[in-house]
This record gives C-alpha cells, structure tokens and sequence, in this order.
C-alpha cells in the first residue's frame, strides 16, 4: 500500500505573474478565523448566517438598484483619456472586482498589459481557459458575487464554452470578456479568429460584440446588471483588440436601465393569496427547493414557511444546502437517485411548492407519473419555466425571497395553523424505514465504501463554514447525499449541464472567494482528469483547495448504468491507464496520499484537512459499487431500485412505492460484482482482493432473495 | 397552428439571429418572418409566424422575452389586424395572351413592373387567400418565378402594437 505524504512548503510564486507580492494574504492561504474559539458553535453559527446574509441582501439590492458593486464613477479613472484596455479594467475596478480569472494571448494582450497597472485586481492564471470559467464559476456560487474572466480570440473563447454552457444551466453571475480580433479582419478567417458571440448565442443570457470604444464602460455596466438580476447568468463582451487600443474619455455610468429588461420582483398579490388558501387547504404539503432560493436569498424566508406550516421539504442538487441539513423537515434529495422517503414525500403529497426550481428530468423521473396526487404552486423569477415541466395551479412569477416573504406574512395575519402533522410524521415513518445507508451496512468489509468516507468527510468538517465542490458522476451522488450542509453555497456541482471537469476548478475558485472555509473537492477519477492541469492553478496562487477522490478506475455512472440496463456490456467505461495519481500530484508541488482500507479512512482524512497548503487524497473504492437508491431513466420516482429497508434487516430492495413490511416487499437488489482485474484492488499492492465469487455482503442477505437483472 | 408575433427589436447587428436561433433551438419551424427598422430607427419590427402547439407558442413567447434585445411581443393571430403581403409573379406570357394577364392583374389591382418578350412580371398586394388566389390563376398560364415576401401585419385603429 502505499502512503505518501507530503506537504509542500509555502505557496511558490505565482507563474505568469510577477506581483507576488500584492497578493493579498488570505488569498495566500487558508486562514482559520481565530475568534470562532470564544464563541459558542451555535452563537458562532448564528453569527455566520446573520452575517452572510446581510451582506448578500445589501448586494442583491445594489445590483437590482441598476448601481455598480464597487466605487462606480468614483474612481480615479474618472474623466481621464484612457485606451479601450485601461478603460476595461477601469470598469472592473468600477465594479469593485477584486479577482478574475483568466489566461492571456494575442488579441487579449493589451487587457493584460492594462491589468499590469491595476493595484486592486488579483488576477488568477489559469492553465486552461475552461478551467478558467468554471474557477470564476466556484467563485461566485461560493459568494454570490459575479464571477469575471479573461481570455484570448480563437481557441481561447473557444474553450470557455463548456465553463459558459454550465453557468447558463445552473443560473450563475458571471462576465466573460473575450479579446477578438481587429474590427477590419472579422469574418476573414484570421488567425485566431472565431464568432465567439455566435457560438455562445444559446448559452448566454446575454452578449456583446463592442462595436465602438465610447461603448465599452455603459456596455460593462450592462454586463453585470444583466449577468447578477433577475434569473442570473453569464454575460459574454467579445473586444475587437483595435477598440483595446482606441483612445475615450472615461466615464463609468452610476445608474442603468434597460428598458428591455426589467425581470419581475414581487409576485402578484393575487396569485399569492391562492397560493396561500391552497397551502391552508392542504394536508400533505411539500415544499421542492431549488437553487432559485439560494441565488435569491430566500432561505431563512423558505424555512419559515416549512416550520409555521410544518411543511416537509425536498431539495434538488442545486437546492441542496438552502435549507440546513440539521432540521428535521429538511428531507433532502430528491429524484433519480434522491431517498426513497423523499420520492415517496413527492408521490404522496397533494400540493407541491416549489420555489426556485425548475422540475428537470433528473427530479421528476417519468413525467406522467410525477405527484399523481398534487396541484402545484410554482415560483420562479423566470416566466420562462413556469407551465414549461408541470402546469401549476398557482404560478407566481418573483423572487423567491420577495413571494415566499409574502406568503409567510399573509399566514402570520390569517394566524394559520399546520393541518399537517399526520403527514410529518408519515414521512419522518419513512426515512426511519428507507435510510441512505446504515453504519451496519457493509458492500464489502475489507473494502472502502464510498458512504463511509463521505459520512466521515461531512463529520469532519463544519457544516457552516465549510464549501463541498463535486465533479459529476457516482461521487457527486454520493455526496449529496451524504455531506451534511447548514448554510447556502457551501455545495457547488454542476447540476443542469452535468459537467465532468467542474468541481476541481470550482473549488479553487471557491477557495479564492472564501479564504476563511476549508474548501474540499470531491472528484472521481474520470471527472478529475478532464481538468487536472488546474493543479498548477492551485499551487501557483497558494490556494490550499483538498481533493478527496473517489477512484473506482473507472467511469462509474456510465459503468453502473452497463451493469443494470445493458447487461454488463462495460464498453470503454474501465480505465486501463490512469496515472499515479499521488505522485502526479506531487509532481505539482502537492501533498497525496493514498488509501485503500476502511481503518484508514479517519486519520487520511484527518491529515488532509490539516494539510496547509493543496491536497490530494485518493481513495480506493471497488469499481462494481453503485449509487443507490437509483430510479431508472424513463421510470416513475417511487420506482425504485435499492433502496435500504430497515424493517427488512437494512437489505437493498428493489420495489416501486409502499408495500407493508413483511409482505413480499419486493426484491433484493442484484448483488454487486466485483472484478478484481479491473477495479482499484488490482493497483494497490497489499490491498484485499475480492473475487466475483466472494461477494461480500452477500451472505447477509436473505436466501430466497431473487437477484433480477436490470433492476426490474 | 399558425401564430402571428409582432415583435419590437432593437435594431442592432446578431438580433436576428438571436431570435431565429432560439425558435429553432427550441424545436420549432419558422413559417415566415419579415424584419424591417421602425419609424424608430433604434428599433426594428419583426412579424414571425410560427407553427406550433399552444404549449409550444407560449414557450417561445416567453423565451423570447428573455432577450434583453426584445421590447415587446404582440400576439396577433386571432386580433382583426391588418395584414399584408407582396408577391412577384413572373408570367408567361406569349404576345397574344399578355392582355388576358393584364386583365387579372388588373382584377386583382396588381401592377405590371416588368415586360419581357415572353414573360409579364406582377407585383401585387394582399392577404395571404388574395395572393393564393391569383397565384392559381396565373399558374394555368405558367409561373417561371415566384416570390413572396412574408406576412407583416399591423393592429387596427388606436391600439398600439
């Protein structure tokens, strides 16, 4: 086995750049708020929370106000002859970035040579112009402001495609500003030309190709107006290089309006009184939480609403910490591999609110079958999503914070009371019934089950002040379900595009956002190696970010997929050649380890997280281990394969809905193959093998147990 | 079925394609779409007409106010707006039957823009069920080319859209 552990000495300096020394320190490195000993954890949670929220409402209210986030006109750039590159970052330092992340080139070269001048901009370099984007991306989940980028014409706006399509899905802030070539030369094939603005066009919320100098500072202003209102999204200004160097007196606007765009604040004062009389109606209400209430702020406001109307709640990927894990109304994920209590929290209730979220695929499983039983209250900034999935009774075009606040305040006036608490108790019956995972439950005892390390991850760190990024695939599942959250944006994945190579590069970015939080990445081998170049990322700028990856050496969603729904056919979904990924990470300057055995678990872990400086930890997992509770593609989500079931013997079962324990409660899930020659086992010397015919775990389950194939 | 969107613009470079590509993105067939500046030359107007389900109409409706490029979105399909097209008609037109298409168009109160040796060449005006009309008189005749502008259309009397 081997245990390499290394830490690096302080963070070199920084590639690319040579102002080390402005770096601020916090960026630097991990600094650990020394106040939070005298307070209580809850006082000190509180205070987080108070905190956290107060500044993201001022910002919010700034940004719909039309006014700039930072010192706007009040610069010293003010009124000076600038060129179009100064006058660009001139209307950052306006907006009061203090970050962007980016990577230079031909036709961004003037930008760059203005940003050499900028004392307030930190400029984070990339090794990968999509790595850029999804660190810009980490940022601004991580703190809700905007996220900015720098790139090159050509192949550089090119490779942040990927990184713009996933903040379009997920409704992230951010401005991308591309160089282009000269205004003459467009749409002659130049070198290094591509019609960036073209090829974005369906993943943007909106774009720019700057047509003259006098243009750019409103244009900036517009960017990030846009970009941070309404339904967020990413804003892409393509700068021909000749306006980088035209001549224009500066002058940042204070105040913007667009008549074009004036996305709706306040429900209609109608529709929320419906709302509320079929919130009163109902007896098995559910609230379905997305990420709306996280960019919106609406969490305390969601909550209220849950606890005044004992209303449980579900979340989907996006909505996962807008509500703290630790109340008990909080049943977490929902959908294709969410809880089997949710699922049957969503197939039973009469009335569904959701707020911020916007039905997707992955959450309502077979449309037709989707909450057979309820009428719906849909919110939603984006008129857009509201009757595009499910035709609500009630819609109500807002801000979440704004709509649900007025719903609370007209229950508080009515003095309603909960009708529900049959209905809790149903589903708190449920989850006691149908847990995620129990501590006796063991796929393979000499082996590492994914669970377990996650379980353990979550108790390490604090749930407040902590940030979990994921890559996308089994790992990213098994942590939402398993890491527990209490405050918003302290989980980031790509939910809507589902991109691999996200959470590495996400958490950098959150990392350089949040100084203050461990920020740990849990990552997959395949999803890790999609933008492992973002190693140096981390090293060169001191960003001590931790990757905890689960390495099954393999793709294992698409692999879990083979093995329930195309009879075992593993095509090219098992690595043969995946590096050393401990001394590929050292050879970045990082401390590695590697652990392959379930004792080892604690003290890795533990080690990680003390690690000063960036960190990898590569967990051996078999490659046969599957993501349960799944419901299949096309199939209702109380259609459920392997579930646990407590009232079997906590055996994996295979059954759509409730039948009474004790009945025939459907069947046992299939048992789980393990092939030694191809799962992590065979690269760690001295690690135990287990055959195909020495399934582990097998034994407990019960003997009549049938073991169907594709989970039918 | 057939919709009629009015829709105000700005009038700026990639708009049209900003609004094409979305209908087509989001799986639907334009029918015809005509895009001219208004008497505000700031703004453009586009008359779209898409073929789609109600559900679909609303979507596309609705993301297309998304644009921040979009000012307004008018439904005209079942109002009693104006609407107009124009169409030309090169005939064939032997010498000795030319009078007989003059006749039509004259019917029709088309003009006569062009005259070649054996061809006439119509322009008229109308709504679509005029144009279709004439269209099949002049098909008996032969039609070497045809071309048609697209519906615009405007709301009737003081309703501004």
């Amino acid at each position: 086995m081997t245990d390499t552990t290394q830490t690096p000495a302080t963070a070199g300096p920084v590639a690319g750049s040579p102002r080390t020394s402005d770096m601020p320190d916090d960026i630097r490195q991990h600094a650990c708020t020394s106040a939070a000993a005298v307070q209580s954890p809850e006082a000190r949670a509180a205070a987080i929370h108070a905190a956290s929220r107060e500044e993201r409402l001022a910002r919010k209210e700034r940004a719909i106000s039309g006014e700039p986030f930072g010192p706007g006109s009040h610069t010293e750039h003010e009124g000076k002859t600038l060129t179009g590159a100064q006058a660009i970052i001139a209307s950052l330092e306006a907006e009061g970035v203090d970050v962007v992340f980016g990577y230079p080139g031909g036709q961004a070269i003037k930008i760059y040579d203005a940003l050499y001048d900028s004392t307030k901009i930190h400029h984070i370099l990339a090794r990968h112009e999509q790595g850029a984007v999804h660190e810009a991306d980490g940022y601004a989940r991580a703190t809700g402001k905007v996220g900015v980028v720098i790139v090159t014409s050509g192949p550089g706006a090119t490779n942040t495609v990927t990184g713009i399509a996933t903040a379009y899905m997920d409704s992230v802030p951010l401005v991308v500003i591309s160089g282009q070539v000269t205004r003459g030369v467009i749409g002659t094939d130049a070198f290094q030309e591509s019609d960036i603005v073209g090829i974005t066009m369906p993943v943007v919320k909106h774009s720019y190709l700057l047509q003259s100098v006098e243009e750019l500072a409103r244009t900036f202003r517009e960017a990030f107006y846009i970009a941070s209102t309404g339904r967020p999204g990413p804003v892409l200004i393509d700068i021909p290089s000749d306006l980088a160097s035209a001549l224009v007196e500066f002058h940042y606007p204070d105040k913007i309006d667009i008549p074009s765009y004036r996305p709706t604040y306040r429900g209609n004062a109608k529709q929320v009184k419906q709302a509320v009389e079929l919130i009163g109606q109902a007896k098995r209400p559910l609230l379905m939480v997305g990420g709306g209430v996280v960019s919106s702020h609406a969490c305390d406001e969601v909550a209220e609403l849950a606890e005044t109307m004992q209303i449980p709640v579900v979340t989907t990927l996006l909505g996962k910490a807008a509500m703290p894990c630790s109340n008990p109304l909080n049943l977490g994920p929902v959908g294709m591999h969410g809880s089997k209590y949710a699922n049957m929290a969503v197939t039973e209730a009469d009335l569904i609110i959701a707020v911020g979220a916007r039905f997707s695929d992955r959450v309502t499983g077979k449309l037709s079958e989707f909450a057979p039983h309820a009428k719906f209250i849909h919110i939603d900034i984006d008129p857009a999503e509201i009757g595009k999935v499910v035709d609500p009774q009630v819609p109500i075009v807002g801000d979440a914070l704004a709509v649900v606040g007025a719903i609370n305040a007209r229950i508080a006036k009515l003095g309603m009371e909960p009708q529900s608490a049959a209905w809790v108790e149903q589903c708190y019956a449920w989850r006691e019934r149908w847990p995620f995972y129990t501590a006796d439950f063991a796929d393979y005892p000499d082996r590492i089950a994914p669970e377990i390390v996650l379980e353990r991850l979550s108790g390490k760190l604090d749930p407040h002040a902590s940030i979990v990024t994921t890559e996308v695939g089994q790992h990213q599942m098994w942590a939402h379900q398993h890491i527990h959250r209490e405050e918003s944006r302290t989980f980031i994945s790509s939910g809507g595009l589902g991109t691999m190579g996200f959470g590495f590069p996400a958490a950098i970015g959150a990392k350089i956002g949040r100084p203050d939080c461990q920020v740990v990445c849990i990552a997959g081998d395949g999803s890790l190696q999609m933008n492992i170049q973002e190693m140096a990322t981390a090293i060169g700028n001191g960003v001590a970010v931790k990757v905890l990856l689960i390495d099954n050496n393999a793709l294992g969603m698409v692999h879990q997929w083979q093995r329930l729904f195309y009879q075992e056919r593993y095509s090219c979904t098992e690595f043969t050649a995946n590096p050393d990924f401990v001394k590929l990470a050292e050879a970045y300057g990082w401390g590695a380890e590697r652990i392959s055995r379930p004792e080892e678990i604690d003290g890795a872990l533990d080690r990680m997280l003390a690690a000063e400086g960036p960190y990898l930890l590569d967990v051996i997992i078999p490659t046969a281990q599957t993501v349960y509770p799944m419901v299949a593609p096309g199939a209702a989500i109380d259609d459920i394969i392997g579930a646990i079931d407590v009232t079997l013997g906590g055996v994996r079962i295979t059954e759509k809905g409730m039948s009474p324990a004790g009945e025939t409660a459907g069947t046992v899930a299939e048992p789980l193959p393990l092939n030694a020659e191809t799962d992590g086992a065979s690269r760690v010397a001295g690690a135990t093998r287990v055959g195909a015919d020495g399934v582990a775990g097998a034994e407990a389950r019960p003997a009549e147990a049938s073991a169907p194939k594709g989970g039918e | 079925m057939k919709y009629i969107l009015s829709v105000l613009v700005e009038n700026r470079p990639g708009v049209l394609s900003r609004v094409t590509g979305l209908i087509s993105r989001r799986g639907f067939n334009i029918d015809s779409l005509t895009v001219a500046p208004t008497e505000d030359t700031t703004m453009s107007r586009m008359t779209i007409i898409v073929d789609a389900d109600e559900v679909g109409y609303e979507q596309i409706t609705k993301q297309l106010h998304k644009l921040v490029s979009v000012y307004k979105i008018s439904d005209l399909t079942d109002t009693d707006a104006i609407e107009r097209e124009l169409v030309l008609f090169k005939v064939v037109a032997a010498p000795d039957r030319r009078h007989e298409i003059i006749e039509i168009a004259n019917i029709f109160r088309a003009n006569i823009v062009d005259v070649g040796k054996n061809s006439l060449t119509v322009e008229a005006t109308g709504t679509q069920s005029k144009l279709d009309a004439l269209e099949d008189l002049f098909r008996s005749y032969g039609i070497r080319q045809l071309t048609r502008t697209g519906k615009i259309a405007m709301s009737r009397g003081a309703r501004d859209s």
